[in-house]
């Protein structure tokens, strides 16, 4: 019997990124239905009731919600190409504790950039900086997060990397020059067509986000 | 070769009551570290640099951090009694989708002035249990040693909201003294009357008495 997968999902979002990558690393097929998330899809309702936030991931009809389950979920489902957690229990427990991280700290960092200014947006610069510099402290010389190859700390950041050109305008500031290992890593990562194929326009990003700001927000 | 097991804890932290549960239902030997956090020692500061906080497990001097973490590895490390996920992928993602639904609402019931959405939060998690005896079936899990923990501090809540959550939510409380039946949780978390006594030493230290 043929896998029904449908994903539903907001271009922009760098939480349905990371469920893109991880169908695509391991070559799974399925439906992106696009949210308006201005005016959910009863249908959105139906299978979020409780938080109503995209991505969410359905599997022969069944919904699996918030984007690092998942991410977990597609790993344990299709395991047998591209792992992307390690079989290491311990290893395992460091990979969730920084795809953590990236959740509670760069995730609110960016929003805090483009949706506020003054003291705030400073705060919130300085933040993003600290915590990207965390990570790329974890990163160290590795070629990616999970070693020599591609894994689950990987796939819950680089959805980021497209809106790093949203960050440093609203911010001014450069993210390569505060963390040009990271850059270098996020380079990297956008050679595999499951990254490259899944990210966003960061032009289209910016584009969105100049509209929320004013529409939202009431900044220019 | 031994396993050295060791927690970094604050006796009414929910979040290390998680741990100890998990520790306890796998039959494990460890020792517990009571920090004291306005104090926090240089093995919690070296063993978390980047939170500081705990519960912290360290298990053969290596550090595992963040409860739900901690006790998903403490499942997978002794995988041989008392499977605390189901091993079903679906049934683990909405194992894991409750937890952290509960780790997402957790700060809403700081302010006694959130009650109302408190007992909400409550009647969601009801409808999530619906009859099973516990959140994952019939047998204890993940979902249950994720919220029992705040079973202590219920008592707490009450009296400053005035109000019973018992009366609002039978279930919950029905769920609550039946987990507090397995020794492995009546001896992980700690008296409610000891919690609120805290909990009031707190306020009146940060000028909350009224």
């Amino acid at each position: 019997m043929a896998d029904e997968v449908v994903l539903l999902d907001c271009y922009y979002s760098m939480f349905g990124m990371r469920a893109r990558v991880a169908l695509a690393e391991k070559g799974v097929e399925y439906e992106f239905r696009e949210e308006n998330l201005a005016n959910k899809s009863q249908f959105l309702l139906e299978m979020n009731p409780i938080h109503k936030k995209i991505p969410v991931l359905i599997h022969n009809g069944k919904p699996i919600c918030e984007s690092l389950i998942i991410v977990e979920y597609i790993d344990e489902v299709w395991k047998d190409k591209s792992p992307l957690l390690p079989s290491d229990s311990y290893q395992r427990a460091q990979a969730r504790f920084w795809a953590d991280v990236i959740d509670k700290k760069v995730s609110v960092a960016g929003k805090g950039i483009w949706s506020t200014k003054g003291e705030d947006q400073e705060t919130a610069k300085k933040e993003m900086i600290d915590a990207l510099k965390l990570l790329e402290g974890e990163l160290g010389d590795k070629r990616y997060f999970g070693g020599d190859d591609f894994g689950f700390v990987d796939v819950a950041l680089i959805p980021f990397y497209c809106w790093f050109h949203v960050y440093e305008t609203f911010g001014n500031f450069s993210i390569e020059e505060n963390c040009p290992k990271l850059i270098k890593w996020a380079k990297k990562c956008m050679e595999k067509e499951s990254v490259s194929k899944s990210l966003a326009d960061p032009n289209k990003v910016y584009e969105f986000i100049v509209g929320m700001r004013k529409m939202y927000y009431g900044l220019e | 070769m031994g396993e050295e097991l060791i927690l970094l804890n604050f006796w009414p932290s929910m979040f290390g009551a998680r741990v100890r549960i998990a520790l306890k239902e796998k039959g494990l030997n460890y020792e517990e570290k009571e920090e004291d956090l306005p104090n926090k020692s240089p093995l919690l500061l070296e063993m978390n640099p980047v939170h500081k906080k705990i519960p912290v497990l360290i298990h053969n001097g290596k550090p595992i951090c963040e409860s739900l973490i901690i006790v998903q590895y403490i499942d997978e490390m002794w995988n041989d009694k008392a499977p605390l996920l189901p091993s079903d992928p679906c049934a683990k993602a909405q194992a894991r989708f409750w937890a952290d639904y509960i780790d997402q609402k957790k700060s809403k019931e700081e302010a006694e002035e959130v009650k109302k959405e408190l007992i909400e939060i409550f009647k969601v998690l009801e409808g999530a249990l619906e009859e099973k005896p516990y959140f994952g079936g019939e047998a204890f899990g993940y979902v249950d040693i994720a919220l029992i923990g705040f079973y202590m501090w219920f008592h707490t809540y009450e009296t400053c909201g005035n109000f019973s959550i018992e009366a609002e939510c039978p279930k919950i409380i029905a769920w609550a003294k039946r987990c507090l039946e397995r020794e492995t949780v009546s001896k992980s978390i700690h008296d409610p009357n000891k919690v609120y006594d805290l909990a009031m030493s707190f306020r009146k230290k940060f000028g909350l008495e009224s």
